[in-house]
Formats: C-alpha cells, sequence, structure tokens
C-alpha cells in the first residue's frame, strides 16, 4: 500500500508493507537516528514526533502516519548545524553511548514545546518512558533544563 | 624575549566535547546495524525449549523448503572446535566448554541451531520448521543443587578443557589463605558473620547484541559487531572457524552500552560461519526477549563473611566465602571469583588472618558472565554490611571503623601478591588514595552525623542513612597491554589510532585529550580512530576498568616519541639545541631566543623539504600495576513500613580515580554506575519457571530504573595523583556500582532496624524481614 505523508518537512510517498511498522519504514528511509531497543515499547529508543508529539514508532503501524508529519532527529539539526537542544545534550556531557539519546532529544523537545520553564521533576516525569542505562539520568536532566534556558534566551529555532 | 605559558594542563582536566558527541546527537549512522548492505541475509538463532537434553536428532528437510532460506547450521555440519566465549586475553582463564553447537543443550535458551535466508519472516519459520528430538534430561538450578551428590553432570563432554572439577560441577575454585584463620578469630574481641545474595540480573545496554559479516573485495571477511573486544574477536572466529587470523577484519562502530556483555563473543562466530557457508552478508541482531534469555547475566552469588576486631575496632581476622552460580557455560568463571576476593579484600589491610575461598559452580540457567564490578560488587556487599554489624557490635560509628581499617598511601596488602586474574597476581603498592577525604566530604554532604543521630520518621516513613566504600582496579596487572599510534598531519594536525574500544564510556575524547595535551595542541586537532583489526595496533579491549589506564599511558608514550621527532626537526629549522625547545600550542618555542616555529612548519618541511620523514610513533603499555580508585557511598533511603517500599532519596559518592582527564565524563560513569547498582538494589532480578525458563523477558518485565526511580545522584570527584597514571589518572568506569546495594541495605537497617542480605530489596522482602522482626 501507498502511503503519503511529512518527513522532516519533505512529502514522502511510499510503499509500505502490511503490517510494517513506523520505525522500520523510517530506518529504510535512511532515518538511522531511530533505533530499537526493544520492539515492544517499553524503552522509547524509537520515539519520534508525529504532528509534534511523541510516539513510539515500534509501536505505530506506518499507515498511520497517512496525511501527517512526522519528525525524526534528522529534522531536528545537522552535523554542521546542530539545534540548541542536540547542542545542549553535547555541553551537559548527557550523551554517553548514545543510543537513547535520538528518543530522548525528540521527547524533550515536545516538553519543551508544552513547558518552557520545566522543573527538574517535571523533566524526569516526562522522559520517564525513555530508557537510559548509562547516564543515571542526572546529566539527561541538566541537558534539557541547560536547552531550556537557551529557549527562554531566545537561543532557539 | 617571548613569555611561554608555563606547562600546566591545558587540555587534561578540561570538560572538552566529547568528540562522537555531536555526531550521536545528531543521529549520525554510526552504529553497528545503520549500514545496509546489498544482498543481505538475515541470520536467526533456534534456542532450546529445554534445560537439559541430548538432542537425538535434528531434521531440518521441511525447513529448508521455506522460500527464502538458505542456509541452516547446526552440530551436524559444523566443526567441534571447544573454546570460550569470554573475550579475554590469550591464554584465555576461562574454561574451553562452549562450542559452536552441541548435541547437547545445557539451559533454556541454548544455541541449537542457526537459520540464514533472504528475510527475517523466512528465517524466523525455518526455526519454527526445524524438527528437534530431545532426550530430557535432570536439569539443577541452584549452587546446592549442582553441588550434590549424584547431580547430573551438565559438562560430560569429553573434548571440554580447563574446567575445574566436571564431575562436580564445579567451573572454577579457589583458597588462599594468609596467617592463621583459627587463631585471627580466637584473637578477636567481637566477631560478626553475615552472607549476601545477588541474584541473576542483566546488563540491559540499550543496543541488542548485533553483528555484520561479509566479504569484502579481496574475499575477507569482514566482521562489524558491536563488541568491547575487536582483537579478542578476531582471534577466537580465527581458531573457532579455521580462518587464518590475517583474512579477518573486525570493525567495532560505535556501540549502544556494553556493561561487560559485549565482553562475550556471542553471536560473531555464527554469523560469520553463516557468511562463509553462503558467501553473502549476513546481520543478526538479537531481540530484547532474545538479548534477557540467551545472552549473558552477571553471577549470582552467596557471599559469606566472617569479621573478627579487636575492641579498638582494628580489623583482625577476615574469612570470605563466595559462591557463584555461573550458569550453562564457564566464561569468566573462575575470573570473576578471584575477584570477588582481590578487588574487595585489600580495601582492609590491617588484618592480619585472612582466607578467601569459593567456587563457581555450574547450573542449568543462563550463562553468567562478565558484567561491570566483575565480582568486586559481589564481595562488597557481603564485606559492607558485615562492617556495618561489626561497628555496630562494637559501638562505633560505621564511618570510624572504615577510616580506622582502609588501606592508606604508601600501603600493601598480600592479597594483591596472592589473588590475580584466575591465578595468583602480583604484589603492588597503593601510590594514591583519597579515600579518608572522600568519607569525610560524603559524610559532611550528606549530613552523616546529625542524621545518624536522629533517625527521622514521618507517618509510616522511616528514613535512615548508610555508608559503603568500595576500590577496584585499574587494568589488569601483568596481562593486559594496549598500542597506540599517533601520526602528524603536514598541517600540524594529528591522527591517533588506537585499538582500545569505546563502548559510550567516552573513551575516544579521554585518549586524544592525553595525546594532546602531551603534543601541545587543542583536542580538535586530534582526530581518533579506534577499533579496527586492519587499522589500529592491539588494544585488549574495553574492561576490567582499562582504557584510561592502559591505553592512556599506550597513548601517552607515543605522544612523547611524536613530541621527541618533532623537536628534533624544530631543532633543525630553529637552528637551537632540543634542550632550549618547549612545545605548546602548536608551536616550538625557544626558552633562550623565544623564536618560534609552527607545527604547520615543522610538519610540511618532515613531510616534502629535508631529512624526510612521516613523524609517527607505535607505542604499548603492558599493566605492570593495577593502581585501585577509591569512593565513598552515602545513601539516605526512606523506608515505608506499611507497604515495604524503599524509596532512595539521596545519594552521593565520593571518588578518587587520580586526575580526572575529563571531569564531566568521570561523574558520568560514577552516576551510570550508582545508577545500575541503584537498580539491583531495588528491582533487578531474573525469575525462572520451575523448568529454568525466564520468565521476565522484556523491559516491563525486568525493571531497570527510570528517570523517576532515581534521584539526583550527586557524585562528588576527589582528585590524588596516582604517580603511574598518564597525567595521574587511574579508573572510574566499575566502582560507583560496588557501593549501591551496602549503603542501602546499611540505611534500610538504619531507618528500620531489619537487615537485607538478599537483593533485590523489594516490598516483599523488606516487609517479611519487618514482620520476622516484630515476632522476634
Amino acid at each position: 500500500m501507498k502511503v503519503y505523508f511529512e518527513l522532516n518537512g519533505k512529502a514522502q510517498y511510499v510503499d509500505v508493507e502490511p503490517g510494517e511498522s513506523l520505525l522500520s519504514l523510517l530506518r529504510r528511509l535512511g532515518m538511522k537516528s531511530v533505533k530499537e531497543g526493544c520492539g515492544t515499547g517499553e524503552c522509547g529508543t524509537c520515539t519520534v514526533l508525529l504532528e509534534g508529539k511523541p510516539v513510539r514508532s515500534c509501536l505505530t503501524f506506518a499507515p498511520k502516519v497517512q496525511g501527517k508529519r512526522v519528525t525524526t532527529l534528522e529534522g531536528l539539526g545537522t552535523l554542521e548545524d546542530p539545534h540548541p537542544l542536540q547542542r545542549a545534550f553535547v555541553e551537559a556531557g548527557a550523551v554517553q553511548c548514545g543510543y537513547c539519546t535520538p528518543g530522548m532529544i525528540l521527547t524533550a523537545y515536545a516538553l519543551l514545546e508544552t513547558n518552557p520553564e520545566p522543573t527538574p521533576y517535571e523533566v524526569r516525569e516526562y522522559l520517564v518512558g525513555n530508557l537510559c542505562r548509562c547516564t543515571g539520568y542526572r546529566k539527561i536532566v541538566d541537558a534539557v533544563l541547560l536547552a531550556a534556558e537557551w529557549k527562554r534566551e531566545g537561543r532557539w529555532r | 624575549m617571548a613569555v611561554v605559558r608555563s606547562r600546566t594542563k591545558e587540555v587534561v582536566g578540561q570538560n572538552v566535547l566529547k568528540v562522537d558527541g555531536l555526531p550521536l546527537a545528531t543521529g549520525q549512522p554510526k552504529y553497528t546495524m545503520d549500514m545496509d548492505l546489498p544482498g543481505a541475509l538475515i541470520g536467526k538463532i533456534l534456542y532450546s525449549p529445554h534445560a537439559h537434553a541430548e538432542i537425538l536428532a535434528i531434521d531440518t528437510s521441511e525447513a529448508e523448503r521455506v522460500p527464502g532460506v538458505v542456509c541452516i547450521l547446526h552440530h551436524g555440519n559444523v566443526p567441534r572446535v571447544p573454546y570460550t566465549t569470554a573475550g579475554q586475553g590469550w591464554p584465555e582463564p576461562s574454561p574451553y566448554d562452549t562450542v559452536l553447537f552441541d548435541k547437547k543443550v545445557r539451559y533454556v535458551g541454548d544455541r541449537v541451531a542457526a537459520v540464514a535466508a533472504e528475510t527475517e519472516e523466512a528465517a524466523l519459520e525455518a526455526l519454527r520448521k526445524i524438527r528437534v528430538e530431545y532426550k530430557i534430561l535432570p536439569a539443577v538450578f541452584s549452587i546446592d543443587e549442582a553441588l550434590a551428590p549424584g547431580a547430573p553432570v551438565i559438562h560430560d563432554e569429553p573434548d571440554a578443557q580447563g574446567i575445574y572439577d566436571p564431575q562436580r560441577n564445579i567451573a572454577a575454585a579457589v583458597d588462599i589463605v594468609i596467617g592463621d584463620l583459627d587463631r585471627g578469630f580466637a584473637e578477636s574481641d567481637v566477631v560478626v558473620e553475615e552472607t549476601c545474595e545477588i541474584p541473576y540480573s542483566q546488563h540491559c545496554a540499550l543496543e541488542p547484541h548485533a553483528v555484520w559479516a561479509y566479504f569484502d573485495e579481496d574475499g575477507r571477511l569482514v566482521i562489524r559487531t558491536s563488541t568491547q573486544v575487536p582483537f579478542h574477536v578476531r582471534r577466537i572466529v580465527s581458531r573457532v572457524l579455521g580462518i587464518p587470523m590475517a583474512r579477518i577484519r573486525v570493525v567495532k562502530p560505535r556501540i549502544g552500552g556494553g556493561f561487560g556483555s559485549k565482553q562475550e563473543v556471542i553471536l560473531e562466530p555464527v554469523a560469520a560461519a553463516l557468511a562463509l557457508r553462503t558467501g553473502r552478508p549476513v546481520k543478526m541482531v538479537l531481540t530484547r526477549e532474545e538479548v534477557l534469555v540467551s545472552s549473558r547475566t552477571q553471577h549470582p552469588y552467596r557471599v559469606r563473611v566472617k569479621l573478627g576486631a579487636r575492641r579498638d575496632g582494628v580489623l583482625h581476622a577476615i574469612e570470605m566465602e563466595a559462591l557463584a552460580n555461573t550458569g550453562a557455560y564457564g566464561t569468566h568463571a573462575g575470573t570473576v571469583l578471584y575477584n570477588v576476593g582481590s578487588k574487595s579484600l585489600p580495601l582492609y589491610n590491617k588484618a592480619r588472618h585472612v582466607r578467601f575461598h569459593g567456587k563457581a559452580v555450574y547450573t542449568n540457567l543462563p550463562i553468567a558472565g562478565a558484567y561491570r564490578g566483575y565480582g568486586a560488587t559481589q564481595g562488597f556487599f557481603a564485606l559492607e554490611v558485615a562492617m556495618d554489624e561489626l561497628a555496630e557490635k562494637l559501638g562505633l560509628d560505621p564511618l570510624e571503623l572504615r577510616l580506622k581499617n582502609h588501606i592508606r598511601e604508601g600501603e600493601t596488602s598480600p592479597i594483591f601478591e596472592r589473588l590475580g586474574e584466575g591465578r595468583e597476581g602480583k604484589a603492588q603498592i597503593v601510590r594514591s588514595c583519597k579515600l579518608a577525604e572522600a568519607l569525610r566530604i560524603g559524610a559532611e554532604r550528606i549530613g552523616w552525623q546529625e542524621k545518624r543521630r536522629t533517625p527521622r520518621r514521618e507517618g509510616s516513613w522511616a528514613y535512615g542513612v548508610g555508608l559503603a566504600c568500595a576500590m577496584q582496579g585499574s587494568g589488569i596487572t601483568g596481562i593486559d597491554m594496549a598500542a597506540a599510534t599517533i601520526l602528524m598531519n603536514e598541517d600540524g594536525s594529528f591522527r591517533l589510532l588506537v585499538g582500545a574500544t569505546d563502548l559510550g564510556t567516552g573513551s575516544d575524547t579521554v585518549l586524544a585529550q592525553i595525546a594532546a595535551e602531551a603534543l601541545g595542541v587543542p583536542v580538535e586537532k586530534i582526530v581518533v580512530y579506534s577499533s579496527d583489526t586492519d587499522f589500529t595496533p592491539f588494544d585488549k579491549g574495553a574492561y576490567a576498568s582499562s582504557t584510561t589506564y592502559v591505553s592512556g599511558n599506550a597513548v601517552l608514550r607515543a605522544a612523547e616519541e611524536v613530541k621527541r621527532q618533532i623537536l628534533a626537526v624544530a631543532s633543525e629549522i630553529l637552528e637551537e639545541p632540543v634542550e632550549e625547545l618547549v612545545l605548546a600550542q602548536e608551536k616550538v618555542v625557544s626558552l633562550r631566543t623565544g623564536k618560534a616555529v609552527s607545527l604547520e612548519e615543522i610538519g610540511l618541511r618532515a613531510m616534502y623539504v629535508a631529512n624526510q620523514q612521516h613523524i609517527a610513533a607505535t607505542a604499548s603499555f603492558a599493566c605492570p600495576e593495577s593502581p585501585p580508585p577509591f569512593a565513598a557511598f552515602f545513601c539516605e533511603v526512606a523506608v515505608d513500613t506499611e507497604t515495604g517500599v524503599v524509596k532512595v532519596e539521596r545519594f552521593v559518592v565520593a571518588a578518587d580515580c587520580g586526575q580526572p582527564i575529563h571531569p564531566k565524563l568521570a561523574e558520568g560513569q560514577l552516576e551510570g554506575a550508582v545508577a545500575q547498582g541503584i537498580g539491583m538494589a531495588l528491582y533487578e532480578e531474573m525469575l525462572f519457571s520451575e523448568r529454568g525458563s525466564c520468565v521476565n523477558r522484556s523491559f516491563f518485565d525486568y525493571r531497570i530504573p527510570t528517570a523517576l526511580d532515581l534521584p539526583e545522584i550527586e557524585t562528588i570527584l576527589v582528585p590524588s595523583e596516582e604517580p603511574t597514571g598518564p597525567f595521574g589518572a587511574k579508573s572510574i568506569a566499575e566502582i560507583g556500582i560496588n557501593g549501591p546495594l551496602p549503603a542501602i541495605s546499611n540505611a534500610i537497617y538504619h531507618a528500620v532496624g531489619v537487615r537485607l542480605t538478599r537483593a533485590p530489596f523489594t516490598p516483599e522482602r523488606v516487609l517479611a524481614a519487618l514482620r520476622a522482626k516484630e515476632r522476634r
């Protein structure tokens, strides 16, 4: 079946397999930032934004994105021109192995869209579905708070 | 005359941007599975549904007829070569008790066959259609069952090597005595004894085990794999498949966490065998369920500690008995066992009479392997809970007891010499130790004195504080070796080639900082390329807290040789003796005349103009001693006396890792390790059915800490100067996991007066302990 959707600002018209997950489709389209950690919706590494809201792409059927807007980490910033949130993760030391990072950053992005001044507890609460085994979360929380500060200062896009 | 800035450290000790940070934060395709290859086959494994069984027959005829199935491997069609999956230095101390596919299965999840097919669906359908006839054998799941007379023999195969006593299911054993234990306890005024247990638990790196195996344009086998030990992968695959090492290239791209699980060579020989048989690229990636059921686990242990002390609180005698369930195969069995004692007992070196003994026992449960902490975690759980009891019995503050007994700078322990890596160790002196400061700073931060005096109570919640100490090592003495190559580019930048394996820890960054510091350039001028057996020199791999110390020393040596070459060229250009020259800030300056020449000028001249040479060096460092890092752990817990729920309210860790090369990364290692330790203390346990089948096979059922489960872990680095370390550095990666279990157990005792000695401290166990106390 054919699906029409917007991926990181660009129109896509692609064949999808029946029963294919959004995770599989996005990786097939070259969005390798979308990671699989469990395939059953428990770890959050495959999080992408669907209409700006975080979803587990492993549990989302690809046809569900018909006519909708999908954002992956590739759509947030590039190596040459990273998004401030991506830079904040690096500066705060929130990236260790990096495997949870795409899902964390996209979830944090959605948080800051709705709550630009979160408390540390609110950050932890919002990120509760994204597992990280490397950091103990402290520096991830630091990164989101740092980014929130930058956002309030207008260093954002 | 020009002013030359003094050579205080400019790069080391700075929180430079992690060299792979932005690529990872922008989602660059850097992991094993981020590569696609045309014509690739998918490899899948058939696992045993039985805990212990003989394979009488395998019929693959129906499976072979599934469209898209290209190859099926099993014990009948592959060579039988006993090996160990432990990625350790050669000769491996772990027993050769594993083959690619065996005629016998030894746990639920053991490998029976492998399929390569055009699609995952075809591979999975083929797995369902392989007919295996099993003769079910009696199975044993606990240490006691396995050791009982008449227990089924798990490794009865005649070709296994290096098993301590296969007939009694003992993979490895140890018994060392220092002094006279009976006399030691007889002379002690106070004696305490405690036994602590750690269950099956798992690493849970978020990236599952993943591998590509394919043949390159020259017909050489390339293995791109998520591993901590690329060079051991190459050596082991070469032996198991009979492919000359020179025909194999192993590449480790970025990896999504390891924690020891990827110090195991699990999938690589299977994927390589499938690629070899089919001539096609093969990719294999485990599902989370497969990782949980059939990769590797932490070693479950039962550790008994008996302490004897004089009235003044100085330890006089210590006995530690360690019993491990190593599961179906003995990978890391003996080395983890030795480390239970070797990494914990030297901490309290005042005791004159010491015995350490134990066994690692085979059972029909999953395979235990390398796991962050590597035995020290198990040793310190029992040792530090026993120390808490001893303090109580002596009427001493637990903090005072530690300060009275811990090893100091300039001191040694006979344990260093007696216990090594599955064999004797080497004597060493502790040259750096700031544990006393760490204890004082940590105690002050948590408010130890006040909180110990007045335990808080709010409704059903009781609060308490506890502490624990720990040490680890930095590499394996007399075994670990790493090499590094540095090559100068003609623009004054450098390529740093290291076999060292960054598994997310940031070692590429730390090693670049060491090179940059020694070469007087910013870290941006160092291009790091790591972990590729074709292009980087040998490194033992990432384990045993070795990279900063062992690989870092190799980098420093290579940089010093490159610096020597640079100064020689500068001396020609400036026409000044080398002794007058200083390399700093990307140029060489004469102390006498102030004349300077840039690294770029030096590079261009050496490469193209006069006395042509490529300024470059390779250096090796073999680990002559293993300086321990030290840490003090303090936590405050809240215990709900109605439900048994334990909450960690605060966790403070103060650690001496020598001079931190990158403080933020060092903190990150501590925070992550403490978080993992809190998970072990409160939630994590693999559970098994009566037939030995793991029942919590997902993150939903096997819980690891989320952001809401953890307090803000407070880390304090207490720097010492390790004279043998690169720029004074020691290790930091593992030590953090050794403290949470005993510190939390001791805090629970302080809060509610019950000792939790069996991890995890679930509400059921806490409540049961509280009820038992009430009945007393």
